[in-house]
């Protein structure tokens, strides 16, 4: 337990001076900022209806904007964008260590390899639950200032509502951060770990699920993908769909709020639990 | 046994069809500097890697202090540079340092002892991506050093070093032993390791050839003469030495197989005789004449080409 605090303050300390940790969570603050409020009040004040779908109403807008729609702004955008960028941060996390040999040095200070590498993989949580709640917080002082701006009555989310889009924000991110950790480990190179990553989660879960359409027996694999399992967690939690017409891109209603959460927490068990595996058993070289 | 704190059984390692360790069996006792010398490729940070747990063996066993080698127990009473310097380029020198420090649950003080010790505390504020190769693998180096380990494993420690910085480090390996650390260190040069290691173990494509003291290594001393008339001196030194003992040289020398300590009587010998002595001195077969001497025999010389000096 002492290595794998040792382990965890040392991996802190290392991703805290990154300076490619805070460009990350940067863009993905700057992202949920642009996709879910600039554009969407520059389309409400322009009353520019067709930049945003020509099915929505101005009211709706002004909505989604306040601070009660908060929790769905917050994971609205997690599981494409804000998990792609999740995905880049675990894979150059773990990847990079390989071609600077740092690994190498970090396996001969003592810790065992499962302490340290488990240290990284904490300092990686810790990581990734700053910028959920972070997320949370600008969102939410955003939306009070377009409230005020706009003279609208301050509604607070409920709290129930809040917890369960920190949470499934956490689950998101987590699953998202684990895959990359786990493509980093493999591939042993930030590059390759961070292309292939991204081709699974932008291009080839969005062709399955249009083959899946077609033919049944690749739909009941489609529909228990890492992208389906976060896309559906976000749309049981009332996040609307790209079918909706000002949806999110990844936000899908294949599975319920439940079985998505389960399957989620379940992948970042097995993604983890893989790489870990291959970190204890594999030379390095 | 508790003063052999290295030791290998038939240790061995093969990539596919590639056999790069070849039942090495080494042993490292406390307080020694150990050399481990051979060839580039000739299997050395291979070795090394199994020592420090970064390797598995494809079969035999490495045990340090007692313990399985990689053991977390052993592995935090090692220091180790192996195969260069691997830190992230992103942090300062001291900031590289601080994580090491960390995971070994080091006080922050621990860095700036180690920093003073390979001379980078002034640079230390800088990114490790702005150091030449010689600061890096200083860097390397402290890292090592953190926490005075009891066995510290420096692989090729000189490489990229610069004359002074050579000399830096070889002090710095000197002053080491004589705190009582053991160094177990890995190196192509020969001269290196002929100034400051009390145990030298000899690879050469994957085997360990020999282990022994520098002195064993080198042979016995000999003595070489030069002295005139020819006849006489050969007839004498035979005399001396006995007839077995004596070479003669190409350049028309001498070579005696005794010990350097009978140079005087062997002088008077060769005046009462008269000859005229132009030269007399002791000879020592350097390391390198040794090792080449080895290498070759077991060999071909295909091994031995990339040995510099």
């Amino acid at each position: 337990m002492n290595a794998l605090i040792s382990s965890t303050r040392a991996e802190l300390l290392r991703l805290r001076k990154w300076p490619a940790m805070w460009v990350m969570v940067g863009v993905w603050l700057v992202l949920n900022l642009t996709f879910g409020y600039l554009f969407t009040y520059i389309t409400y004040t322009t009353g520019d209806a067709t930049a945003g779908g020509e099915s929505v109403p101005p009211e709706q807008l002004l909505a989604d904007m306040m601070p009660a729609a908060v929790p769905e702004s917050l994971i609205a955008g997690m599981p494409m964008f804000g998990g792609a960028i999740m995905l880049i941060l675990g894979g150059l996390a773990v990847g990079s260590g390989y071609g600077w040999g740092a690994w190498k040095t970090v396996f001969t200070q003592g810790p065992g390899r499962l302490s340290s590498f488990g240290g990284t993989l904490v300092a990686l949580g810790v990581i990734v639950s700053g910028a959920v709640v972070a997320t949370f917080a600008v969102d939410l002082g955003v939306s009070v200032l377009i409230a005020s701006v706009e003279s609208q009555p301050i509604v607070w989310p409920t709290a129930v509502g809040s917890a369960q889009a920190i949470g499934a924000g956490l689950l998101i991110f987590g699953m998202w951060t684990a895959a990359g950790v786990l493509v980093g480990t493999l591939a042993r190179s930030p590059a390759l770990a961070v292309g292939l990553g991204l081709v699974w989660a932008l291009v080839v879960e969005n062709l399955l699920r249009g083959v899946a359409g077609m033919l049944g027996p690749v739909e009941a694999v489609t529909d228990l993908m890492p992208g389906t399992a976060a896309g559906s967690l976000a749309g049981a939690l009332g996040v609307a769909t790209q079918d909706d017409g000002n949806g999110t891109p990844g936000v899908l209603t294949v599975l319920g709020a439940a079985p998505a959460g389960g399957l989620l927490a379940a992948y970042v068990v097995v993604f983890a639990g893989i790489a870990l595996a291959f970190v204890r058993r594999r030379d390095v070289i | 046994m508790t003063n052999t704190i290295v030791v290998t059984d038939a240790l061995t390692k093969r990539y596919g069809e590639r056999l790069a360790v070849d039942e090495v069996s080494l042993s490292v006792r406390r307080g020694e500097v150990y050399g481990f010398l051979g060839p580039n490729g000739a299997g050395k940070t291979t070795t090394l890697r199994m020592l420090l747990g970064l390797v598995r063996p494809t079969s035999g066993t490495a045990r340090v202090f007692g313990h399985r080698a990689g053991h977390p127990r052993v592995v935090a009473r090692v220091g180790a540079l192996v195969e260069g310097p691997g830190f992230y380029p992103y942090l300062c020198g001291r900031d590289n340092l601080r994580v090491m420090a960390r995971y070994r649950g080091l006080a922050f003080a621990e860095v700036e002892t180690a920093l003073d010790r390979v001379d980078l505390r002034e640079r230390g504020a800088d990114s490790y991506r702005s150091y030449s190769m010689g600061m890096k693998q200083r860097l390397g180096v402290a890292a090592a050093l953190l926490g005075d380990p009891e066995l510290l494993v420096l692989d090729e420690p000189t490489n990229g070093l610069d004359p002074a910085g050579m000399a830096d480090m070889r002090r710095l390996v000197v002053d080491l032993a004589a705190q009582g650390q053991t160094v177990l260190l890995s190196s192509h040069l020969l001269s290196e390791v002929q100034e400051i290691c009390d145990r030298v173990g000899v690879i050469s494509a994957g085997k360990l050839l020999t282990e022994s003291t520098v002195a064993e290594l080198r042979g016995s001393s000999s003595l070489v003469v030069r002295a005139t008339p020819a006849d006489v001196a050969l007839a004498t030194a035979m005399g001396v030495a006995g007839d077995d003992a004596v070479r003669l040289l190409d350049d028309g020398r001498l070579r005696l197989d005794i010990d350097p300590q009978q140079a005087p009587a062997l002088t008077r010998a060769l005046v009462g005789a008269g000859a005229a002595v132009h030269e007399i001195r002791p000879a020592e077969r350097s390391l390198e004449e040794a090792f080449f001497a080895m290498t070759s025999a077991d060999n071909s010389a295909s091994t031995t080409e990339e040995v510099q000096t």
